[in-house]
């Protein structure tokens, strides 16, 4: 029995670490290969001595696939394909090329630099992984080997965030990767094809929530940054440096655009600008307004966004910065905040989630004074505010998503347990669709019933097409014939061309019944009685009586003879060929019933 | 003519009697025109191979045929479609009769029966397809032949199951724009079984291929559009349709249900899986609702649309398509929309929000969620924020739409319409301003949403501010921290771009005249009077300070209460105001002075208005009094047009009607004048000097027609023709003025026949209002036209010249709205004194901003015209995208216009005035075969004059010679 397998290493029930597992007709597929966040032993990478006890990784995997450039999707690559050892072909799109081995050697700097650990990858451990890789254009259909074929399709969320069709012969799975069903400043909205794949495996970050027109955030944040700045105060943003960053920078620049404002806009150099010079190079990557006036003008190339100085921050007058990183817990975006925390008029923003522990988490909650290193207090009279800009879709778009694709299955990773369930069960009920949700190191099957192309000659297919003249292209039709198999492929034939091409004689095969009636009259008028009995009911049907006292249905004989024993007992004879098995099991079913009382 | 010739073909075996004189017609055609079948058919005849075939066919389809010599055409073209073995020729003749029978004046039923001849006898698809083609053009062109129709929709039935799609398609279209139900025709249909045309179409709902279902359903939308009634069963159907794959079928499956959904609004409908039941409008704006977060966004485009045109779907309905029922972690969320109207009405302001201010509250039943058949849930909300502006923008036109049939959603929609303020594409932002606007009878601002609105003031698009200052123009404030608000804003709004100056006094105008009672409270904070103290007094001269007295004083109209606060200086300043600003200062009942204007308020105006029934009588008073003295006549006409030009002056809103009478005074006066002339009476050597007075009365009364014809809105037909028959006269009067100065009589021949051409023309044009012209010049022309074609030229102009003393004056109905087009250029201002410096032979754009006001199709008819010192002149066609439409007749031209000059010493003054461009000949319908044959459509755009319709700004400029 065909089968798809799929096993998640990680991101199975879990966010982070995103590592799914897919053998499809024979082919195995690694999908993502990311680090998780919250753990810094072994734990971080996937375990990919699962995969293969012994033995090389690359004999065993067809390829990997990359989504999308996060860390959690892509932080394990250079371990998995340098350090475990992997020679296959990895793909991933162009802007994912681009961007990736910038924050994996941001990451090994931090890992290695900064906390000192060994047995990390190197630098030039990056740089052969990403040789390894192969780039892949949206809607691009790559042909893996000669079965195993791979398509992106654009999926918001990041720059060059791709979901990935993977189809072997008539066997299809949609991995979706992280996906954005609403368009943002700088993003389009996912959009695949109704492909029909035997299962979807997509994301569930937001199973449970419904979200608020993304207007309402943007606008709240345009005012209250404008209002600051307006009053003369500072305002500080701390972001990552990429993917939320660049969309709040589009944001600010056009509204100061359309305001005109003067205020200075400045944007912590280093990591970032590497990124904005990507985010200007794939504008095809971005949504219908930057592509559309890109021509005019790069909506990347920032007019009232400039490089940052640590001098600027004691600059009087309004300024917005955005500094990195995006938690307050380090760095210059810290630096910045207890420059300007004493200051009433001035703001910080948070754009996203912080993590306990950290300054962004400490403001957030309301604490007004901060211990800070050297016992010193810091007082926070700025404002704080919060705003939350996310990039993946809710449950309603998770829907939308699978209606648009029209799944067999649909299999829910990168998300918590306790979501997925209501998901699951949402799924289940209003698309009736088996929905999965295995845990990390579990083994989801799933029975696929392939298709098989069989050809058919044309002969035969206009016979049957001339027979049945209304058109409804979506019922299937009965049609006859023989099926021939010859050195693997298959044929549809007329019976009568199969016999002359294997050298067969035609065997008639016929059925015979008998059929007691009690009649005590003559056979030539029993006769008589079933052939009116049966003209009157087989109406669209050629009832012949023949002159031997036979009658016939089309091409069923009915004889009628007397019963040897009991004379008031007379015996149908019925016979029909196989041909015609359908209309004569009717008939003997019809005489079995009895002949109605005759007018006498 | 058609039946006519067709016996003529068939001449050997009957015998036709004609009369004498149509022999003659018949005769003269066939002297020009049977070289035109004869040369095909040489050319058809000597095509050694197809190709050569081809080009004989493409050659001749270039010039088109007269409906004479249809016929004879098609005959041949026939002829050879059944020797021709190549099926593209035959696709091309095919085509060509198709063409051929769109013919005007040429009835196709004779070649029918060839047609479905030799449609039966056809293999190749495409042929086929093109004769159904072919078919169709036949049937159209005869829509009251049942007998034919019915015969058109066998054929089509009988070729519906070919198997090629494009087959499939044409007999589609073919059933969907003749097909009919009408079961009275199957009497004289002999034989022809009654066929329910909207069940075979309904069967192509399920063909395998995605073109043919497309076709079946707009077949079917055909059927709806012809006024058969749809059946109720195809709703099914088409519901089953919402899913296809293929985004066309979507996309007219939308339209279907849609009008399926205007046809049966109350019937009911069950929903699937339940036991309850639906109206069916509402479960249809449901499915459409579903659409709008299609894949595709061509059905998403759609789906909005059709959204905003179902007014009879049930409230509750209509608002969840604004309510996405929100939740977070499975508990129920509000929106930043319901808060914020919380934080407003508990009192308090957003303070600054603490993190998880917005965290849920109520846990949600699981169970009761829906993720997806929530039908209509938050389809607007989606629609709103799509990626693809064409999707918002039409979502944002189907929210407008709706809010104007219902307040209550109207008010419900408001912080949606606000979001969208702060779109990123500035065409959406236009389009919500201007819905807003459109609704905003229905709702009040709430300061929080004002707050918002009034944030877009300082956007730099000068289209996007002045939009807001018309809905600010018409808005309902609450509160008066709300006007106080806006008019800070406004005030901001003012330094930052003192150009909408003139634009934000009107807004303030009408702020303060709709919320007396709210500016009341806030007048002496505005006016910084001290209740004991005197404050210095403002500067007269400060526009801020003109705008807040125009808020003021207009809202002191309505509130006697108000002047008591003014102070001294405020009292003289409105006085001075009153005089400079009359139209933004409203007349004031002030205490202790006389009423500055007269007591005319518009409150108090009679429906008839003394104005207008002056221009009444002194019309009638010129018409009736036609028959005077030629002197006394004069003598009134030139009173009466004097009076006419003041009325129009003083009432702006008879200016249209006083104008047009006018003028139309003026070219009756001056063809009296001319007629008056002496040189009538003097023998033709003499007077070769002072003939100049009467042809360039011709040459101005033509002008004028011009200008009535083309430069006012809402002219009719009515006075077309009149305006027509001005025309015909001066035409007449300049025929004779050069009949009579010029010597020999070559010349005149070529006139003549084209002044008769002109009245062929003018009869073909009105044959319909000829009878409204009794007694008039034309009308005696026309009597004495059989004469005329046969006179000399000599004759022609004497009898043209006692007609046209003859000829009464025609009574000149004046329509109901008439508007005389103007345009006033804001911007060159022409008061520069600093020359536009360039480098000469390159150029140098020059931003012109023009308001217009009454123009039709501005797009099509507006130029700008550049005139240089050397008296060189330039026309400039604006592109149709500069042209903005900020309210009903107006519209305004924002462009770039580029002057380029070779080298001048000294700058000089160039000329900037638009020009509003006409076509007479545009009234003259377009025959089908130009517009389907490889004519270029230069002849529509082409430019017959020009009127200039602005006064012409000066700019300096100065082309430097290029530096080597």
């Amino acid at each position: 029995m065909p089968e798809i397998r799929v096993t998640p290493l990680g991101a199975g029930q879990d966010v982070g670490r995103s590592c799914i597992l897919v053998s499809i007709a024979g082919k195995n597929v690694m999908l993502d290969c990311g680090m998780h966040m919250g753990f810094n032993d072994d734990r971080r990478f996937p375990d990919f001595s699962y995969i293969t006890r012994s033995g090389r990784l690359t004999d065993f995997l067809d390829c990997v696939i990359i989504s999308h450039f996060h860390l959690d999707h892509c932080g394990a690559l250079p371990y998995f394909s340098e350090m475990v050892g992997y020679d296959g072909p990895i793909y991933m799109t162009h802007p994912t090329q681009a961007i990736c081995p910038i924050l994996l050697e941001d990451y090994r700097k931090i890992a290695v630099d900064k906390k000192g650990e060994a047995n990390f990858f190197t630098s030039q451990m990056i740089k052969d992984c990403m040789k390894k890789v192969v780039a892949v254009h949206l809607h691009q259909t790559v042909q893996v080997d000669d079965e195993l074929e791979i398509k992106a399709y654009y999926a918001g969320h990041v720059l060059g965030a791709a979901m990935f069709q993977i189809k072997v012969g008539s066997e299809s799975v949609v991995y979706t990767g992280d996906y954005n069903m609403t368009p943002d400043r700088h993003l389009g909205a996912a959009w695949i094809d109704r492909c029909r794949p035997n299962l979807l495996i997509t994301e569930s970050t937001y199973a449970t929530t419904i979200r608020d027109s993304k207007r309402c955030r943007e606008r709240d944040f345009l005012k209250k940054v404008h209002e600051a700045v307006e009053r003369g105060g500072k305002v500080l943003i701390p972001v990552f440096a990429l993917g939320r960053a660049q969309e709040l920078c589009i944001l600010l620049e056009t509204f100061w655009e359309r305001m005109n404002l003067k205020a200075p806009i400045y944007f912590s150099t280093g990591l970032t600008e590497k990124a904005n010079h990507y985010y200007k190079l794939f504008i095809t990557w971005t949504n219908q307004k930057i592509r559309k006036t890109f021509v005019q003008r790069n909506m990347f190339e920032f007019k009232h966004i400039k490089a940052f100085d640590r001098a600027f921050a004691d600059n009087p007058g309004p300024m917005v910065v955005f500094a990195t990183p995006g938690m307050l817990h380090a760095g210059q975006s810290l630096q910045i905040f207890r420059k300007w925390a004493g200051n009433e008029k001035n703001m910080v923003i948070m754009p996203g989630y912080c993590v306990q522990g950290t300054v962004g988490h400490k403001i957030l909650s309301g604490q007004r004074k901060l211990e800070m290193e050297g016992r010193q207090v810091l007082e926070v009279k700025m404002q704080v505010e919060y705003m939350s800009f996310s990039a993946h879709a809710d449950a309603k778009g998770i829907m939308q998503l699978v209606g648009q694709v029209e799944p067999e299955g649909v299999l829910l990773v990168h998300g918590e347990a306790k979501k997925m369930e209501f998901l699951k069960q949402k799924i289940e009920q209003e698309l009736r669709v088996s929905c999965y949700m295995p845990a990390n190191g579990e083994t989801v099957t799933l029975p696929t019933s392939p298709s098989i192309p069989v050809g058919i000659s044309l002969g035969l297919l206009k016979r049957e097409m001339a027979q049945g003249l209304l058109p409804d292209a979506k019922k299937p039709r009965l049609l006859h014939g023989t099926l021939i198999m010859k050195d693997s492929n298959f044929r549809l034939v007329s019976s009568e061309q199969a016999l002359k091409e294997l050298g067969l004689a035609e065997h008639q095969l016929r059925f015979t019944c008998r059929v007691h009636l009690h009649d005590p009259r003559k056979e030539q008028e029993t006769a008589l009685r079933v052939y009116s009995h049966l003209k009157s009911v087989l109406k669209d049907h050629c009832v012949q009586h023949l002159p031997d006292g036979s009658v016939t249905v089309e091409s069923i004989l009915i004889q009628a003879a007397a019963h040897s024993e009991d004379p008031g007992t007379k015996v149908l004879l019925v016979s029909w060929t196989y041909q015609d098995e359908e209309l004569g099991s009717y008939l003997t079913s019809l005489l079995k019933k009895g002949l109605p009382q005759a007018p006498s | 003519m058609a039946a006519h010739l067709k016996k003529r073909v068939y001449e050997e075996f009957t015998k036709v009697v004609q009369q004498q004189q149509e022999e003659i017609a018949t005769k003269k055609l066939r002297l020009t025109k049977p070289s035109k079948s004869a040369a095909l058919h040489i050319d058809l005849c000597k095509a050694t191979s197809p190709a050569d075939a081809l080009q004989y066919l493409l050659q001749f389809a270039r010039k088109p045929v007269e409906a004479e010599s249809v016929e004879g055409v098609v005959r041949i073209l026939l002829e050879h479609y059944y020797k021709e073995n190549d099926p593209s020729v035959r696709l091309k003749i095919a085509s060509l009769l198709g063409l051929l029978s769109k013919t005007a004046g040429f009835s196709p039923d004779c070649i029918m029966d060839d047609a479905i001849n030799i449609l039966q006898n056809e293999k190749s698809h495409q042929v086929l397809a093109q004769l159904l083609d072919t078919l169709l053009a036949i049937g159209t062109k005869l829509p009251e032949n049942q007998a034919i129709q019915m015969r058109l929709v066998d054929v089509a039935c009988k070729h519906l199951t070919d198997t090629s799609h494009g087959v499939r398609n044409k007999c589609l279209q073919l059933l969907g724009n003749l097909g009919s139900l009408e079961k009275s025709v199957t009497k004289d249909g002999e034989g022809l079984a009654v066929r329910d045309v909207q069940k075979i179409i309904g069967d192509y709902f399920s063909d395998q291929d995605p073109r043919v279902r497309t076709a079946a359903i707009k077949a079917m939308l055909q059927l709806h559009e012809r006024g058969l009634k749809l059946h109720q069963t195809i709703y099914n159907q088409a519901c089953k349709l919402l899913s296809d794959d293929y985004e066309q079928v979507r996309s007219a499956a939308v339209q279907l249900i849609w009008v399926v959904s205007q046809l049966y609004p109350e019937s009911i409908v069950p929903i699937p899986s339940s036991n309850e039941e639906i109206r069916l409008v509402d479960d249809a704006f449901g499915k459409i609702c579903h659409m709008v977060s299609d894949g595709s966004w061509v059905v998403r485009v759609q789906a909005a649309k059709l959204l905003g045109s179902m007014e009879q779907v049930s409230s509750h309905f209509l608002e969840q398509t604004l309510d996405k029922k929100l939740m977070s972690d499975l508990r129920r969320k509000r929106t930043a929309h319901e808060r914020a109207k919380e934080l407003y009405s508990s009192g308090e302001f957003s303070t600054g929000r603490k993190w998880g201010d917005d965290a849920p509250k109520e846990e949600i039943d699981t169970g009761a969620v829906n993720l997806i058949e929530s039908g209509a849930c938050g389809a607007f909300v989606h629609g709103l924020e799509d990626e693809m502006y064409e999707v918002r923008i039409a979502a944002v036109e189907a929210l407008c739409m709706l809010a104007q049939s219902s307040p209550s959603f109207a008010e419900k929609c408001l912080d949606f319409l606000v979001d969208m303020f702060n779109d990123e594409i500035e065409e959406v932002r236009l389009q919500s301003i201007h819905t807003m606007r459109k609704i905003s009878n229905n709702i009040t601002l709430r300061e929080d949403q004002l707050d918002t609105v009034l944030a877009v003031l300082e956007d730099s698009s000068r289209d996007i501010r002045e939009a807001l200052h018309e809905l600010l123009c018409c808005t309902n404030v609450s509160t008066k921290e709300g006007i106080h608000l806006a008019l800070v804003e406004l005030l901001k709004n003012l330094t930052k771009y003192p150009t909408d100056r003139d634009s934000i006094w009107k807004c303030l105008k009408f702020l303060g005249s709709r919320h007396p009672t709210l500016v009341l409270p806030l007048v002496p904070e505005l006016l910084s009077t001290h209740p004991f103290f005197d404050t210095a007094e403002p500067d007269m001269d400060d526009p801020a300070y003109i705008a807040v007295l125009v808020l003021i004083f207009n809202a002191a109209k309505t509130c006697p209460t108000m002047p008591a606060l003014f102070s001294d200086h405020t009292f003289r300043h409105y006085a001075y105001l009153r005089d400079s600003l009359s139209h933004l200062v409203p007349a004031l009942r002030l205490p202790g002075r006389k009423l500055v204007s007269s007591a005319v308020s518009p409150s108090i105006m009679p429906h008839e208005d003394p104005s207008h029934q002056f221009l009444q009588q002194s019309l009638e008073r010129v018409y009736s009094l036609q028959h005077l003295d030629p002197q006394g006549t004069q003598e009134l006409l030139e009173l009466t047009i004097r009076d006419l030009q003041r009325l129009g002056e003083l009432q702006s809103e008879l200016a249209g009607v006083a104008d047009f009478s006018a003028t139309y005074l003026r070219c009756q006066l001056l063809l009296i004048k001319a007629l008056q002339e002496k040189l009538w009476n003097v023998a033709a050597p003499l007077y070769l000097k002072q003939s100049d007075l009467a042809s360039a009365a011709a040459k101005q009364i033509m002008e004028e027609t011009y200008k009535m014809e083309f430069m006012y809105s809402g002219v009719e037909n009515k006075q077309v023709v009149i305006i027509h028959h001005m025309r015909l006269q001066a035409k007449a009067l300049q025929l004779i003025v050069t009949a009579r100065t010029t010597r020999g009589v070559d010349p005149l021949f070529g006139m003549c026949e084209k002044f008769l051409q002109e009245v062929d023309f003018f009869q073909r044009c009105f044959i319909a209002d000829l009878p409204h012209l009794q007694d008039s010049f034309v009308d005696k022309l026309l009597d004495l036209m059989p004469r005329l074609m046969t006179s000399k030229p000599v004759e022609v102009v004497k009898i043209l010249q006692t007609m046209l003393r003859q000829s009464t004056f025609l009574h000149l109905p004046l329509p109901e709205q008439i508007h005389k087009a103007s345009a006033t250029i804001i911007e060159p201002a022409g008061e520069s004194d600093n020359p536009l410096r360039f480098t000469s032979g390159l150029v140098v754009a020059l931003d012109v901003d023009a308001t217009l006001e009454h123009v039709q199709d501005p797009q099509s008819t507006v130029k700008v015209q550049v005139l240089y010192p050397d008296g060189q002149a330039q026309m400039i066609h604006p592109k149709p995208a500069d042209f903005r439409n900020p309210g009903p007749g107006r519209h305004r031209l924002i462009t770039q216009v580029y002057l380029s000059h070779t080298a001048w010493t000294e700058p000089c003054q160039v000329e900037v005035r638009l020009l509003l461009a006409y076509n007479s000949s545009s009234r003259i319908p377009k025959s089908p075969w130009i517009e389907g044959g490889e004519v270029s459509p230069q002849v529509e755009t082409s430019i017959e004059g020009t009127i200039p319709f602005s006064k012409s700004v000066k700019v300096y400029i100065m082309p430097k010679p290029a530096r080597r």
